[in-house]
């Protein structure tokens, strides 16, 4: 994840690169829904959710799909499973996609198995539900002190190496990873490998064969590691679930679920505490009270949340029945993309919404979705986010950029800093 | 009157209730909500709450 991704026309072949959607393009051509400015959604953005509430654009994979961007309506959309499916219907199958290679039935059955997002009720709830006893706030209670351990250790480091540190690399990233690994029992010595495809994988900048290349070693990776669980289950979620559902769950389903939890794990947590470091740094009125005052930082964190909305968009769904969205006609079969940065600066959810403002700490965000589909991992990223926060300010009070390179993730489809590099005291 | 409702069926253990009101929800071992008090007094914040439960498993029904 710190791999750099501005331009390239890169190592993949020229057929391959001229295949792709955004390979070798730059951050001006990038899709609306992920344009950005520094912290803050693109004008255009601003411009929809103000005028018209909805329009059609072009994916980059050049289909055509409604852009939501109010509040009101992103909620309303994610709210509603059955107008709104996630589930992949192979007759609306998009069809040859630039770059993906033609799938059997099969083939995409497998690689479906499992991945929560892809579902709808019922065949979502059976699996949300075998994990939801992991993510209760009892259950995250549980996992503090050894969160505080690995953050602790993580500044430790960072302290004894002096300044300057690249806080993604440093911090942002390892922890998190840490976290998750051990939460579902995968070797954190295997890190280098999985953060490598996880950060392929993501990035709409590498030609598309790359990145599907990338999604299949991570699915043999893990297809390696569920059948040594199955053998003797660890402690980890993953053992857990071999335990308690192993007769339930094919293969495919639990490699599909450790991979969503891992990747998932992964680029969101280490994107909010690097980008909010930034935001952080920014604002240092508002850094103080996060450092000083320990009843700041759970509003702070949801701000914080809400103010940088990471996640450009979520899953596509597709139309069920005809519906209206804004006042617009949307017809059965249609695509339906929301913006979840546009609908979390809304003057309909908050006041004054372009300003960050820590105190406020309003929970009505979109930025974990909203529905069935609302990040299953949210209490862990909310709990790690209230440790990780405070205990990094407190260990280093004056922390500032070391850079006036400001390098934002523009390509991926978590937004965040490629790095940030970070220094404290007289250096 | 206003009177609080969870469905445990539609829950999906996001626990946002639990968060905003610790005093009147719970989850249980399986994360799925539990009224704390048959009848709890539907506040402020009951009603925050509902509004942030993402699976609409919380309702409240005037009589």
């Amino acid at each position: 994840m710190t791999e750099t991704a501005r331009t390239r026309p890169d190592e993949g072949t020229a057929e391959a690169a001229s295949e792709t959607a955004l390979a070798g393009r730059s951050v001006e051509e990038l899709p609306l829904h992920m344009q950005r400015a520094g912290f803050d959604p693109a004008p255009e953005l601003r411009a929809i959710r103000e005028g018209e509430g909805v329009r059609k654009v072009r994916t980059p994979f050049g289909l055509e799909a409604w852009l939501v961007t109010r509040w009101p309506d992103v909620r309303e959309v994610l709210g509603d499973a059955t107008t709104f499916s996630n589930a992949w219907q192979p007759h609306r199958r998009m069809p040859g996609l630039p770059g993906m290679p033609e799938r059997s039935p099969e083939e995409l059955a497998r690689m479906r198995a499992g991945n929560l997002l892809a579902f709808d009720p019922p065949e979502h709830t059976r699996l949300r539900r075998m994990l939801t006893p992991e993510f209760t706030g009892r259950r995250m209670q549980r996992l503090e002190p050894r969160v505080r351990q690995i953050v602790d250790q993580h500044l430790d480091a960072m302290a004894q190496a002096g300044p300057p540190a690249d806080l993604v690399a440093d911090f942002a990233l390892p922890v998190p990873s840490l976290v998750i690994c051990e939460l579902l029992g995968v070797p954190y010595e295997d890190r280098a490998e999985f953060q490598r495809r996880s950060a392929k994988l993501l990035d709409l900048s590498r030609p598309t064969d790359e990145r599907l290349r990338a999604g299949e070693e991570q699915r043999e990776y893990m297809t390696s590691l569920v059948a040594r669980e199955r053998a003797h289950p660890g402690d980890g979620l993953l053992g857990m679930l071999v335990r308690e559902h192993g007769a339930d769950l094919t293969t495919d389903e639990l490699v599909g679920i450790a991979n969503l939890l891992l990747i998932a794990g992964h680029e969101t947590t280490s994107n909010m505490l690097g980008l909010g470091t930034l935001a952080l740094m920014d604002h240092p009125d508002q850094l103080a009270l996060v450092r000083d005052d320990p009843e700041a930082i759970g509003p702070a964190v949801e701000e914080l949340l809400r103010w940088l909305s990471i996640v450009h968009s979520g899953t596509f769904k597709s139309v069920t029945r005809p519906t209206e969205i804004a006042g617009h006609a949307i017809a059965e079969g249609d695509l339906v993309m929301l913006s979840i940065p546009a609908a979390n600066r809304d003057p309909a959810l908050v006041e004054d919404p372009e300003r960050l403002d820590v105190r406020r700490g309003a929970l009505g965000h979109v930025a974990f979705g909203h529905g069935v589909h609302h990040c299953l991992g949210a209490p862990l990223a909310r709990m790690e986010m209230r440790i990780a926060f405070p205990a990094l300010l407190q260990r280093f009070p004056d922390l500032r950029p070391a850079s006036e390179d400001r390098r934002f993730r523009s390509f991926n489809v978590v937004y965040g800093m490629e790095s940030l590099p970070v220094a404290w005291g007289g250096a | 009157m206003s009177e609080l409702r969870a469905d445990r069926g539609v829950c999906i253990g996001a626990g946002m209730c639990v968060m905003t009101d610790s005093a009147v929800f719970d989850q249980d071992d399986d994360g799925i909500v539990v009224l704390l008090e048959g009848a709890p007094e539907v506040d402020e914040k009951v009603r925050a709450a509902v509004d942030a439960c993402p699976s609409g498993a919380l309702s409240i029904t005037e009589s």
